[in-house]
């Protein structure tokens, strides 16, 4: 008995903490929930990849170039955390597509973010300002704009570029791609050369210098060779890039989505509203109804919602509508656990067994059914999370986890509270507050 | 126990309900989503904060189509916006569609159609496959009762009253898409999938007590007929088949009246799922086994 009023103390202690710690998070936003885009707002794009021209070897490591290219881009437009995502289209008839997801948090202009992704890559030819030191080839330098002049060049200016092997370098089969100027860019291009010999040139490639070279002579003939250090399959990449302006795959949006902050807000006020009162008034009907009991199965149903947003937090599980919506039912359905075990313990107690006696027979009768009928919840979770488009895999998410935890704390928690509190059920008060139905 | 004593009663009220919900079926038909179809849906809300009149559903409608986009249907939510769904959108018309709006774009969700069709395939695997597991499972979970009914006619039962409570917020949906233009999305399959859980869990706990009772009859050595230990096993699981659905109900009710509009049909197909997944598990789960025994002991 006294071990279990321990547990029980350490348990509603802990709920507690965990309660404070949760709400402190939230209230100093150390530790915000992750909302899904229709809840803070923002677009997703769905893109169809056409690997039909490439031969399947490839295929693999094309799309993964593809992904690569647009996270960058998308990470040069300064969006907090986007998502760029390989999905592969279910195969129901024959193979299935290939599939990219672009997740942009805060862009709620679908065109905006379609003219984002489907920008062509971005050449710079930009020089290095006096006496400041070349960068590190391939990495971003944290003050590009204090280092280096306004592009005087750009991937516009470029008719046409070609991969060639070999140099005058005297390294025989390095890969270099050689860039051809329109007759703008091959006068810019002379004069820049002309009047800057012996200074250091950038070539930026999506904002990346790849290549800094120092300018040894006057180049008129309207070529310039960028050796960087490619492999020859990424020269080969930048000449198709440059030549076509296309990404290593070409790409059809098939699908997008975009949700309004004020809207998403919206809904994230109202599944609160809908959660609390829901809450309440859950508790109000188990009290009413089973009153002790029912009130102890209310503090497990507090520790399971408790325990459920720590989960939500730490995890991290991106909340949805669905999520929310999966969570409120989640309440609902977390007390049926508790309600079988009452149940069962009524049926005890009125053979005539003692109270503590009532209670532990009751839950060993109530586990069978507890266990089997949750497993059905559980395995449609599954099916659904393998089903889901986000939205629904968030509420698959969400109502799996709330299955299996609301199982845990009826078994672990309402029952140390029932045996903690431990009142003899023959006297008329014990009999009054472990009886049911609503009295008032 | 009344139910499964004038249990024809309650199969003639269940056929009538199954009856009237397919026949809102076939009447009304449902609208199938965007998401299903391929399309688009484009909520526009006017008012101060954008400094826009809403104007009328026909200027709307006409701007939208004069921006190219086509099969417009426009309809009305609430007092400042506008609910539109249109054909999938063509670049041109995507970039056209902000000028023509007016008002802000709250919502946009482009669906291009073999994702709409994927999609639909997706859902009725999932549907048929969730069917199969469960009457897998209860099968499994019962193998151990094979008297007076094997257990696969446990499973065989559960698929029945899953048919029925699919049937009914089918129809209930029907309805709605006839009076407020509510759409089958995934959501409303995720809906109709979690019923089918909730449906099965609630059964369960029912044949569950079937099971004990006829476990301690066995042991006991006592001979009681079927229908009166089935009788008896409703009876004693009807107050928590009761309770939960209440507690149920009650979270989806704050869900419906106080939640995101996104969620609202959601929300009212579980509470129609919900009331019709446990309506099966007392009146019709039970009873059906009563009659399939039955049926057996004539033929023995």
């Amino acid at each position: 008995m006294l071990r279990y009023r321990l547990s029980a103390s350490l348990i509603l202690i802990f709920g507690v903490l965990l309660g404070w710690y949760v709400y402190s998070s939230q209230v100093n936003g150390t530790r915000p929930f992750r909302l899904g885009l229709d809840l803070s707002g923002g677009t997703q794009l769905l893109y169809k990849a056409d690997i039909s021209a490439i031969p399947p070897q490839n295929q693999e490591d094309s799309l993964n170039a593809l992904r690569e290219t647009i996270e960058r881009r998308v990470n040069l437009f300064g969006v907090g955390e986007p998502i760029v995502q390989r999905e592969k289209g279910s195969s129901i008839a024959g193979e299935g597509e290939q599939r990219l997801i672009i997740e942009l948090p805060g862009i709620t202009d679908s065109n905006e973010a379609i003219r984002m992704i489907g920008q062509t890559p971005v050449l710079e030819f930009r020089m290095l300002k006096d006496g400041a030191a070349p960068p590190a080839e391939g990495v971003v330098p944290p003050n590009t704009s204090e280092l280096f002049n306004e592009a005087i060049l750009t991937g516009r200016n470029v008719s046409r570029a070609e991969l060639q092997f070999g140099n005058n370098t005297g390294i025989s089969n390095e890969a270099v791609v050689v860039l051809h100027f329109d007759a703008d860019g091959t006068k810019i291009f002379a004069d820049a050369t002309r009047n800057g010999v012996g200074k250091y040139f950038g070539i930026f490639l999506d904002g990346v210098p790849i290549s800094v070279p120092v300018i040894r002579e006057e180049i008129p003939s309207g070529t310039a060779v960028i050796s960087g250090s490619f492999t020859p399959e990424s020269a080969r990449e930048l000449v198709r890039n440059l030549n076509f302006g296309a990404l290593p795959v070409p790409i059809e949006l098939v699908s997008t989505q975009s949700v309004s902050g004020t809207l998403g807000g919206a809904a994230v006020k109202d599944g609160v509203m809908a959660g609390l009162i829901g809450l309440a008034a859950v508790a109000l009907f188990m009290i009413l109804w089973y009153r002790l009991p029912g009130f102890l199965a209310t503090l497990a149903l507090l520790i399971y919602v408790i325990l459920s947003l720590t989960l939500f937090m730490l995890v991290p599980v991106t909340l949805t509508a669905a999520g929310i919506a999966a969570f409120i039912l989640s309440i609902g359905m977390a007390v049926d656990a508790n309600v079988l075990i009452f149940a069962r313990m009524r049926e005890e107690l009125g053979k005539g067994k003692a109270t503590d006696v009532a209670i532990r027979d009751g839950f060993a009768r109530a586990w069978l059914s507890i266990r089997d009928s949750n497993i059905s919840s559980i395995i449609t979770a599954i099916i659904l999370f393998w089903f889901g488009t986000s939205i629904i895999k968030g509420f698959a998410l969400v109502f799996g986890l709330g299955v299996v935890l609301s199982m845990f704390t009826a078994i672990s928690v309402s029952r140390t509270f029932l045996i903690a509190v431990g009142i003899k059920g023959e006297s008329g008060i014990g009999k009054f507050l472990f009886g049911n139905g609503i009295k008032l | 126990m009344i139910i499964v004593k004038y249990r024809k009663i309650f199969f003639a009220l269940t056929a009538a309900l199954t009856a009237g919900a397919l026949a809102m079926l076939i009447v009304f038909g449902l609208n199938i989503g965007t998401d299903f179809t391929g399309g688009s849906l484009i909520e526009i809300r006017y008012g101060a904060e954008s400094s826009t009149e809403r104007p009328s559903s026909e200027a709307l409608q006409a701007a939208l189509t004069s921006a190219g986009l086509k099969g417009v249907t426009v309809r009305g939510a609430g007092e400042d916006a506008y609910i539109v769904r249109a054909a999938p959108l063509s670049p041109e018309a995507r970039e056209a569609l902000p000028a023509a709006a007016g008002g802000t774009i709250e919502r946009l969700t482009d669906v291009g159609p073999s994702i709409g069709s994927e999609l639909r395939s997706k859902a009725l695997i999932a549907l048929g496959l969730v069917a199969l597991c469960i009457m897998l499972y209860v099968a499994f979970v019962f193998r151990k009762v094979s008297k007076p009914v094997s257990s696969w006619v446990y499973g065989l039962i559960t698929i029945v009253t899953l048919i029925h409570d699919i049937i009914v917020p089918l129809g209930a949906f029907a309805v709605f898409g006839y009076l407020w233009g509510a759409q089958v999305d995934t959501l409303f399959v995720t809906a109709i999938l979690t019923v089918l859980g909730y449906s099965v869990h609630d059964t369960i706990v029912v044949f569950d007590r079937t099971r004990e009772n006829l476990r301690l009859n066995q042991e006991a050595n006592r001979k009681e007929d079927f229908e009166l230990v089935a009788g008896r096993s409703i009876e004693q699981t009807f107050v928590r088949s009761v309770n939960t659905s209440m507690t149920t109900l009650i979270s989806l009710g704050a869900l419906f009246f106080l939640g995101p509009v996104a969620t609202q049909d959601f929300a009212l197909t579980l509470i129609i799922g919900v009331l019709a997944g446990t309506y099966s598990s007392i009146a019709l789960a039970t009873p059906l086994l009563v009659t399939v025994a039955k049926w057996q002991g004539k033929k023995a």
